[in-house]
């Protein structure tokens, strides 16, 4: 798929209160940059995160999802992360056995200490899904803005 | 078999054993069987059929069956155990008020293969041994039944019948057939292949639902395509609704339930090769978390439901084998 | 259609000097259901806040959204603002176009968009709030401790002294725990039971702690401020309200030859005992597997030697039900089974014990009166060998993966008691490495090495081989580079040490978690280390983990100071955005149940109209909002979407995710 120098893609990112949304703030706070193509949707925790949503964000004409989470381990909820961690193992698994492109999903642990990494984690993630190109496979047209 | 089937379901009525006899009924067709319920010795011996059509998975109407008061009886296949062991552990039949006669199979068959292999005009089906014996309008033709098993039964997981109240036919094993052959050749194609094929394939749903109906996994109370506070309502064939959602959500929510019973196959207008999606998750479960098959046991937890904290991170999906 | 406010802060030039403030307000304006929208320079600030609830009054508002930091800094006081506006403080969202919008970029135009979408967003949110309540539940003020050792004991005192009533449960027929085993305490040497005595002295004869020993927790229900527990009394065959423990039975019971738990099997307890002569309360036991009387009817001596009249042989198990506020696991530890060490002999030969026999063997009130002696021949030892790191730090299974961490310091005492008291005999002690971090600790080993004349070897132990009276020890020397052989006549083991057994099936009744090696987990490791992670139970001693004397303590006052922080409140206020099953859609298979890391969720038989005036009755989830923290697991697990999270809901979530994407 050709990339045109003026595409930019839609990237839902969503963050569990505890860890990655305070590392997200962390990176805010120490200025560290990463694309505005990037927007967080806080929940209260990586297990809320329903694979649905990743449907649904594709549905709509995003380009790129990525969940963050806390470590496996430290989950606030204790064992919240482990349930995600499964959940997404499988969904990817299953999007890549219907021919979406792998790198349009990811999921990350990102504590909140880690703003660093929060940062870097988006500037990655967004020039992989920059380089696939718009979202075709998954979209509905009906939701297409052009 | 079938006369032994119907003796025990007299037997049941007339001794009290049971109320009611859930079982199959030919319907439009003499290969077109139906679920039934029986009420009477005389409807059983009038209408009770037990063929190598009987491919219907009788557990999903005991969670109806099981609450309407008094006791039913159910004649399940191994496959169908499985199903009915998977509800009992989701609580939604009410073992008490069920009786189950399991019944060895020796795999269930397709009308269609049946036709593939010149059989035209057929308007009945003997079974002699490892024979199907069909009568059609140009005579007799005789075929060996392993060329017409339905799909799911060539490579039929288990024989093995995990929950009863008495056996008709021996006990049997679980066996691997390789039922995970085909779900490896589409991982072996190109992502570009696997997405054309799966538009190929899905494009042509109809909605008609037949496969959320029959599973008996998808037994929810209200379906999250029916219920309106999910935010995916949706009834009719809308544009890749059904591509992109319909049928991955579905898959999705059964995953780790489904006890692979393939009746969403069968059942499919279409032909779509929904087994195809449901063994895909299955393999991945017992690839990333262990050999696990549901209905096999009662108190094994749901690996959903479950964690390890040393399960393999996403990434696993990205760096692992097959085409990129 | 809600009535949303939109207010932008521009943080000074902090959110100004990157995304246009004034168009964003403008285009937010305009979207559907906003009446009103203005930005302003600190919204936080006394004026900020006055200004949102003008805007509150006079435009009618239903929801508010504020685009501004991030809510992990002010959600709290907005929401505080709404409520003093008289708006319910959950009809609020916040947009965080700070530290994830005008910190992070630097183009002017795509800040100021992404600002934008991010308003969107909350106000796509804010349409589907429903205003949330927070509930209150009352607290019943009572603890209880489960474990009556050291830490037990310390926390119910802390507790009593705060002035609230505390239950005590012991399954042993005496309070005190392991420390009434041991001889002397490090590092300052001083004896174990001079210094637990008169706790647990206080603690009997304290107004506020009830203890009950010999007794057994067997279920608890509810939740925090409100757990039901039933707490098991064994029967001792004597009445606790007469027996005196002046010991007389214990004298004249025929039936002598019981291995002594107290002594870990050293010497015989009779069938009826007081464990030892400092029990709290000091009250007789009969073993019912031992008595001849409850066997087979006959005998009886200690009912007529009873000057009190104490014996009751017909006494059965009672059962208590009592409530309390909140409860604290204190259920200790044991010494691993060294059944699978052969390598060390020990269950070859008498001579080959683990520290904690040792213990015994050098106590004044042990099987030996506190001469150390060889069980098997009772000569003196003149070789003693320590082996540290037996089944800790283990990679196989037959051990634990973890340090036991007071191994290194109660070896480095019995070496330094051996040869105190002995100067004749040669101590070795063999080792991987010695981690003595506690205050006054590595001054307390290196007196072992430097004044005290104990050689330690940095080396394993390899084969123990009992030969002839003696111990044919096989170690390794790494610092020097070779194998010794040393013929022993004492070889004492560091066993690792493991939570008691009756830990898990504990952290079942309390659905409180543990790991892998049955210890209790903490709320967070670092800064919620006496909490368990389930509302109202807490956490004392080394039932969290390995932990000595001074730890344990300081860790019961500490979960005592939780208990007293919550018991001292009249109600608990519940966070309101709990999950919510929907009655009517719910299936009863137990998903939700599963995943839920707190216990809040459990099923209810509940009828149903069904068709034609009949009644169903089906299987449905039930949430208790007090214990429910909002994770959100079960609405993920829950396939037909019946179960819902209050605040975030999947339709709201579906609202940000399509007005992002938009």
């Amino acid at each position: 798929m050709p990339v045109t120098e003026t595409f930019q893609p839609t990237i839902v990112a969503f963050c569990c209160n505890w860890c990655s949304y305070a590392g997200a703030d962390l990176s805010g706070t120490n200025r560290l940059q990463y694309p505005a193509n990037v927007k967080i949707i806080r929940i209260p925790c990586s297990c809320r995160l329903n694979p649905l949503f990743i449907l649904r964000a594709f549905q709509r004409g995003a380009d790129g999802v990525i969940l963050c989470g806390c470590h496996p381990g430290d989950c606030h909820y204790t064992t919240g992360n482990y349930y995600a961690r499964r959940r997404m193992t499988l969904l990817f698994s299953m999007l890549d056995y219907l021919g979406i492109e792998r790198e349009r999903t990811r999921v990350e642990w990102v504590s909140a200490a880690e703003g660093a990494k929060f940062a870097a984690t988006m500037q990655e993630f967004t020039a992989a899904v920059t380089k696939l190109g718009p979202n075709r496979r998954l979209e509905d047209l009906r939701c297409r803005k052009d | 078999m079938q006369e032994r089937l119907k003796q025990k379901a007299v037997e049941l009525l007339e001794n009290g054993g049971a109320d009611r006899i859930l079982g199959w009924k030919t319907g439009e067709f003499f290969y077109d069987l139906t679920p039934a319920v029986f009420t009477s010795s005389a409807e059983i011996e009038r209408e009770f059929v037990f063929s190598a059509f009987s491919g219907a998975n009788l557990s999903k109407y005991l969670i109806a069956e099981s609450r309407k008061g008094g006791k039913v009886a159910a004649f399940l296949k191994p496959c169908d155990s499985y199903s009915f062991q998977q509800l009992l552990k989701e609580h939604r039949i009410l073992r008490e008020n069920v009786y189950i006669v399991g019944v060895q199979c020796a795999g269930m068959c397709d009308m269609e293969k049946l036709r593939a292999r010149d059989c035209d005009g057929v308007t009945a089906v003997r079974e002699n041994g490892e024979k199907l014996v069909a009568e059609t309008l140009y005579g007799e033709r005789i075929v060996d039944r392993k060329d017409v098993l339905l799909e799911r039964c060539t490579v039929c997981k288990s024989k093995k019948i995990v929950a009863f109240d008495e056996l008709i036919g021996e006990q049997g094993e679980e066996q691997d057939l390789g039922r995970f052959a085909e779900v490896e050749r589409l991982e072996a194609m190109t992502p570009e292949e696997r997405y054309a094929f799966w538009r190929g394939e899905l494009s042509r749903c109809i909605r008609c639902n037949a496969c959320r109906n029959v599973c008996p996994a998808c037994s929810c109370e209200t379906c999250i395509f029916d219920n309106a506070n999910s935010g995916f309502r949706n009834k009719a064939a809308a544009d890749a609704f059904e591509e992109n959602l319909f049928h991955i959500i579905r898959a999705f929510h059964v995953a780790g339930r489904c006890t692979d019973c393939g009746e969403c196959s069968r059942v499919c207008p279409q032909h779509i090769p929904l087994h195809l999606l449901n063994r895909k998750f299955i393999k991945d479960i017992n690839t990333f978390y262990g050999p696990y098959q549901a209905g096999a046991e009662l108190d094994s937890p749901s690996p959903l439901t479950d964690y390890t904290t040393a399960d393999c991170e996403p990434s696993a999906v990205l760096t692992r084998g097959g085409n990129s | 259609m809600q009535r949303v406010g939109v207010f932008v802060c521009w943080c000074g030039s902090n959110i100004a000097a990157t995304v246009d403030v004034e168009r964003v307000a403008d285009v937010l304006g305009r979207e559907p259901g906003v009446v009103f929208a203005t930005h302003y320079q600190y919204m936080c600030s006394q004026a900020g806040q006055e200004l949102i609830q003008n805007a509150i009054h006079e435009y009618d508002l239903t929801g508010v959204v504020i685009c501004s930091c991030s809510p992990r800094m002010h959600e709290v006081t907005f929401r505080k603002t709404c409520e003093r506006a008289g708006l319910n403080p959950y009809m609020v969202e916040i947009a965080n176009i700070r530290e994830q919008c005008s910190w992070i970029h630097k183009d002017r135009e795509s800040a100021t968009e992404k600002a934008v979408i991010l308003g969107r967003a909350a106000i796509a949110k804010v349409h589907l709030n429903a205003p949330l309540t927070s509930g209150s539940s009352p607290v019943k003020k009572r603890a209880l401790v489960i474990g009556g050792g050291i830490a037990g004991i310390q926390t119910a005192l802390d507790i009593a002294e705060a002035g609230f009533e505390v239950d005590i449960v012991e399954k042993k027929p005496t309070i005190g725990g392991k420390m009434t085993q041991i001889d002397k305490t490090f590092p300052t040497l001083d004896c174990a039971a001079c210094i637990l005595t008169p706790k647990m002295v206080d603690a009997a004869q304290n107004e506020k702690i009830h203890i009950y020993a010999y007794s057994e927790v067997t279920s608890v229900k509810g939740f925090v401020g409100n757990f039901r527990v039933t707490i098991r009394r064994k029967a001792r065959y004597v009445d606790e309200t007469k027996c005196t423990g002046c010991g007389l039975c214990t004298e004249k019971c025929p039936q002598k030859k019981i291995p002594n738990e107290f002594n870990l099997g050293l010497d015989n307890r009779r069938a009826i005992y007081i464990p030892f002569a400092q029990a709290v309360p000091k009250v007789a036991t009969i073993d019912p597997a031992a008595c001849t009387m409850l066997k087979t009817g006959k005998c009886g001596v200690c009912s007529k030697v009873c000057t009190a009249g104490a014996i009751d042989y017909r006494q059965k198990d009672t059962y208590v039900e009592a409530e309390y506020g909140a409860i604290v696991a204190a259920t200790g530890f044991n010494p691993i089974k060294l059944d699978k060490f052969d390598e060390f002999a020990y269950s070859q030969s008498p001579d080959v014990v683990t520290s904690l026999e040792l213990e015994r063997l050098m106590n004044a009130a042990g099987p030996t009166g506190g001469t150390l002696l060889r069980p098997s021949d009772g000569t003196h030892p003149k070789t003693i060998v320590f082996v540290q790191c037996v089944g800790s730090r283990c990679d196989d299974a037959k051990g634990k993966p973890y340090c036991s961490k007071i191994c290194c310091m109660y070896t480095a005492k019995h070496a330094m008691l051996c040869r105190e008291k002995y100067p004749d005999t040669d101590v070795y002690v063999f080792y991987i490495d010695v981690r003595t971090p506690g205050k006054n600790f590595d001054e307390f080993y290196r007196r072992a090495v430097e004044e005290y004349g104990v050689h330690y070897i940095k080396g394993m132990v390899g084969k123990v081989v009992p030969e002839n009276g003696k111990l044919k020890v096989q170690a390794s020397d790494l610092l020097g580079g070779r194998q010794l052989h040393i013929d022993a006549d004492l070889v004492v083991l560091a066993a690792a040490i493991e939570p008691d057994e009756s830990a898990r099936p504990l952290a079942t009744m309390l659905t409180a978690s543990m790991d892998t090696n049955d210890f209790f987990t903490e709320a967070h490791a670092k800064l919620r280390p006496v909490e368990s992670p389930t509302a109202g139970v807490f956490l004392s001693g080394a039932c969290q983990g390995p932990k000595d004397i001074p730890e344990t303590v300081a860790q019961a006052s500490a979960a005592a100071a939780k208990v007293i922080g919550l018991l001292s409140k009249d109600s608990l206020v519940c966070n309101p955005c709990t999950a919510k099953p929907n009655e009517l859609m719910c299936n009863g298979c137990s998903s939700c149940e599963k995943v839920c890391p707190y216990g809040a969720i459990t099923y209810l038989d509940k009828e149903f109209r069904g068709p034609n005036r009949t009644v169903l009755l089906r299987r449905v989830a039930q949430v208790n909002p007090a214990v429910c923290q909002g994770c959100g697991a079960c609405t993920v697990a829950c396939p037909s979407g019946a179960m819902d999270l209050q605040g975030f809901s999947n339709q709201q979530i579906l609202a940000e995710v399509d007005a992002i994407c938009r």
